[in-house]
């Protein structure tokens, strides 16, 4: 049996209000990331998705912290590593994309030197010799005419292109996962495609495990194998992608799905009703107390 | 024959871009609109679909009286409702109402909701405290909400419950035409379907015409009776749900619909052998990008028509 | 509702100013004008002159309780004007835009590159020297802040769904300005007034230190201050409390200003659900 690359044990996060309250943010949250593998984080927003990647990253701010828990990344709690040490893994081991590329670009420096400076940084290659990198990485991810696109400051380009070179500086250092936030919410729907197709391409052949966090059960669909979905701090369901989608067992998720309006459907079942997810759940409270998680079969799970 | 609900013809708005000279010389303009036309009957929901930038919003709101047209005409019921010879905003008001995406931005903080939704009837001549308390409570209850809550303000309430009080708001003066803007796309996935029956049924109940914004095309299948869609200011294929979703003809639509993250899709790759088809040699326009390049908006597209294929279904085509 | 120490402070500041000035009439020991002794002049301050006597034996107190008349008056009404002016201007310019925009900002900016202690002394020059003039004065120099911050907030606001939707119900411009944008830009109007009124306090004191703003013999912090220049080192207490009385004043409108922000986020007006 192999060990899992990423190994999150009852992780426990506190929001806190002033100096004594508190206010649970995950309530014990367990899930298992194998080598390789892409999975899946759904959930609306309040359910937890995000601060669980921000706790992977080692990004929690005050007045968010951490009350519990374990966070393994190859068998070493990330929880207890020094800054320094996670500092090292971050954007080298453990890369991050977000939803914004903007936010997450330096306005004032080149995408080409941006890209080159991860290869200087956790590489410890010459700029000259980075920056010849760069252009490649920037061809890997389907820019055209990466030599001149490398000269480009962000402003100069488009959401897609800049998701892209976000998507190139994530990978430059082939990291072991790559952690996804929402990363084509802002995006238009074609160009939403092109980017799922290149994260799903690109990490197939580095062998880089993915962390897909979104609220867009579709997107989640098209590129994760097993999924996990979040409610309110607690994940509620856990299974591989088929078996979540046409055999939902959790109420939430049931109410969830056929929320959805499914391509297709008024073609060949006539205009439905959607579900009304309130009218399903009986207790909004009572959701969180159960679960079903489906027993893992490694050997199939590995596409 | 009666003049339809609404018709839009030949319908254009251009930006000026300053740029060049230093006196403003060499002036361009952004095409946002290219001169489409089309019809909504009474009862119907139209939606307009597009990525962003194709002119989906300004045609919107040429419509309501939000942008001024460069050129062309809207009519509501055979009268001008935009440029020369329309009607001022209180007229306008009484027509055509939206509903906004944004739950959050949409509603004025300091207003509660009884004060957003009794301002407009006042302002539309209804005076009597009787009626316009009555008018509220029924509006409320259509919408889903209950008439204790009106002495609210916006952040007591969800984002859901906002739509809610958004919708009620664009109906307390009764328009026969509602915008939908991207109405649910700024929602979280399990309030959308209550805010997309909500929408089915006033439409009903109320005999609403709606014209739909939207991105998001599984919400537009499953609102629309007609579909029009849109590509750098022009209608590249227009028909019913049906045709445009079982039969669409311009490979613009094809890709708009092959890119939907549909789950069902998405898990039965065999259905759809190839998710991202080559492009076909593409009709009418000589630029539909790959999203890595922004096409030319600042020169007149090659001359093209829209060819009627069957029905009512059209499809742009290039004329020689 | 909660609200921090500052804005207790500069509320209990702020009303120390206002209750002084209204109940001078009552509370002050002495006539602020007629009772000039110069028997007792220069005296420090004990059981009968709580603040000492100036230079013609006036109770310090007592034209220290007068003066807030006047430094309230000069700060609220310059205030008002300089709001009513910069929230106009500002308003329909963000609103309107075009060539009435260009023209705010063109005016606006030449106000700001004139100091307005000189633009006031300029009005003051032309007006004659009282309080009707120091008042236009001071309402005329400042509103250029309060106009870009009323333009900008009016450019961010007119973006919003709910003024787009006001629009679309029928509303007319000035129906939009007044109900959807104003009371949404209120905060930063309110707290540049307040913060403004400490300025205009300043302002109020060094014109009448120069001589042009309040005569004498009538009581006005900065007034005092000019008659107490002389005698800094016989009687300090003349010229120390009057700068103390400006000084706790401009504070406590600061702080206020501050507090009135938080709470007029209609965030903190919840009620149970």
């Amino acid at each position: 049996m192999t060990t899992p690359l990423l190994d999150i044990r009852d992780l426990r996060l506190v929001v806190s209000l002033g100096r004594s309250a508190h206010h649970p943010l995950l309530k014990g949250v367990s899930f298992q990331i194998m080598p390789g593998e892409a999975y899946g984080l759904v959930g609306e927003s309040g359910s937890g998705k995000s601060v669980t990647s921000l706790a992977v990253m080692g990004l929690l701010k005050r007045p968010l912290a951490v009350s519990g828990g374990e966070i393994l990344f190859k068998g070493q709690n990330l929880l207890a590593l020094p800054k320094r040490e996670m500092r090292r893994l971050r954007g080298n081991r453990i890369a991050m994309i977000f939803q914004e590329p903007m936010t997450a670009l330096n306005p004032l420096s080149t995408v080409g030197r941006q890209i080159a400076e991860m290869f200087v940084l956790h590489q410890g290659k010459s700029w000259g010799e980075a920056e010849k990198l760069a252009v490649e990485a920037l061809g890997n991810v389907r820019v055209p005419n990466p030599d001149r696109r490398a000269k480009n400051y962000p402003h100069q380009m488009s959401g897609g292109l800049r998701q892209r070179v976000m998507i190139a500086m994530a990978l430059a250092c082939s990291p072991d996962l790559l952690i996804a936030d929402e990363p084509t919410t802002a995006l238009d729907v074609t160009v939403q495609a092109e980017v799922l197709r290149l994260i799903k391409e690109l990490c197939a052949a580095r062998g880089t495990a993915v962390l897909f966090i979104s609220h867009d059960l579709g997107v989640i669909a098209s590129i994760c194998q097993r999924v996990g979905v979040m409610y309110s701090g607690c994940l509620v369901e856990e299974n591989e992608t088929r078996a979540l989608f046409e055999g939902p067992r959790h109420e939430y998720t049931r109410g969830l799905l056929g929320a959805l309006p499914r391509l297709g459907s008024r073609s060949e079942h006539g205009r439905q009703r959607l579900v009304d997810i309130d009218s399903i759940i009986s207790d909004r409270s009572k959701l969180t107390e159960s679960r079903f998680i489906a027993p893992r079969d490694l050997e199939g799970s590995q596409p | 024959m009666t003049a339809p609900l609404l018709q839009v013809d030949d319908l254009h708005v251009r930006f000026p871009i300053s740029g060049g000279g230093l006196l403003g010389t060499g002036r361009r303009a952004l095409h946002a609109v290219n001169g489409i036309s089309f019809e909504l009957a009474k009862g119907e929901c139209l939606s307009i679909v597009g990525e962003s930038g194709c002119g989906k919003s300004t045609t919107a709101l040429s419509i309501l009286g939000l942008q001024e047209p460069s050129e062309g005409m809207i009519r509501f019921r055979g009268q001008p409702l935009a440029g020369p010879g329309a009607p001022g905003r209180m007229d306008r008001a009484k027509a055509v109402q939206m509903v906004f995406q944004d739950p959050y931005a949409s509603l004025n903080p300091r207003q509660s909701v009884r004060t957003s939704l009794a301002a407009p009837l006042r302002l539309h001549g209804i005076t009597a405290a009787s009626e316009i308390e009555g008018r509220i409570e029924a509006m409320l209850k259509n919408v889903g909400l209950t008439p204790e809550q009106a002495g609210r303000y916006p952040h007591e309430f969800s984002g859901g419950q906002r739509q809610r009080i958004g919708i009620a708001r664009a109906l307390i003066l009764e328009p026969e035409i509602v915008v939908l803007d991207e109405p649910v796309s700024a929602l979280d996935v399990s309030i959308r379907a209550q805010i997309i029956n909500l929408l089915l049924d006033l439409q009903e109940k109320l005999s609403l015409s709606y014209l739909m914004i939207s991105h998001d095309l599984s919400v537009v299948e499953h609102m629309s009776d007609r579909v029009l869609v849109m590509y750098f200011g022009e209608i590249v294929e227009e028909g019913g749900w049906r045709e445009i979703f079982e039969a669409p003809t311009h490979p613009y639509t094809r890709r708009l619909i092959a890119a939907i993250p549909d789950p069902d899709a998405a898990l039965n790759s065999a259905a759809k052998p190839d998710l991202y088809p080559t492009m076909p040699q593409l009709v009418g326009r000589s630029f539909v990008s790959d999203g890595s390049t922004a096409p030319d908006v600042f020169t007149a597209p090659a001359r093209s028509e829209l060819i009627e294929i069957g029905g009512n279904h059209r499809v742009r085509m290039a004329v020689a | 509702m909660r609200l921090g120490f500052n804005f207790w402070l500069g509320a209990t500041l702020t009303a120390l100013v206002i209750l002084a000035g209204i109940l001078a009439q009552w509370i002050a020991p002495f006539d602020p004008v007629l009772d000039a002794d110069l028997m007792s002049s220069e005296l420090p301050p004990d059981a009968t002159f709580w603040f000492g006597t100036d230079g013609q034996g006036r109770d310090v107190y007592t034209r220290i309780l007068y003066g807030a008349q006047i430094s309230l008056t000069v700060g609220i009404v310059s205030q008002v004007i300089n709001s009513i002016i910069g929230v106009t201007l500002g308003m329909t310019a963000g609103y309107w835009g075009g060539w009435w925009d260009d023209l705010v900002n063109g005016l606006t900016n030449v106000m700001l590159a004139i100091p307005s202690l000189i633009f006031a002394l300029a009005v003051m020059a032309v007006l004659g020297p009282g309080l009707p003039s120091l008042l236009i004065a001071l309402g005329l120099t400042n509103w250029s802040w309060t106009c870009r911050i009323a333009r900008s907030s009016t450019l961010s606001l007119k973006s919003q769904g709910y003024v787009q939707a006001a629009q679309t119900l029928g509303y007319g411009d000035l129906r939009i300005m007044f109900t959807q944008v104003l009371p949404n830009m209120m905060g930063p109007i309110l707290v540049m007034a307040t913060l403004g009124m400490g300025s205009a306090v300043l302002s109020e004191a060094a014109l009448s230190f120069l001589g042009l703003g309040i005569q004498p013999p009538f009581p006005s912090w900065g007034s005092m201050l000019t008659d107490a220049r002389q005698l800094i080192q016989l009687a300090p207490w003349a010229a120390l409390f009057p700068g103390l009385a400006i000084f706790l004043s401009v504070l406590g409108f600061n702080l206020l200003g501050d507090g009135l922000r938080d709470s007029l986020d209609p965030h903190m007006r919840t009620r149970k659900p």
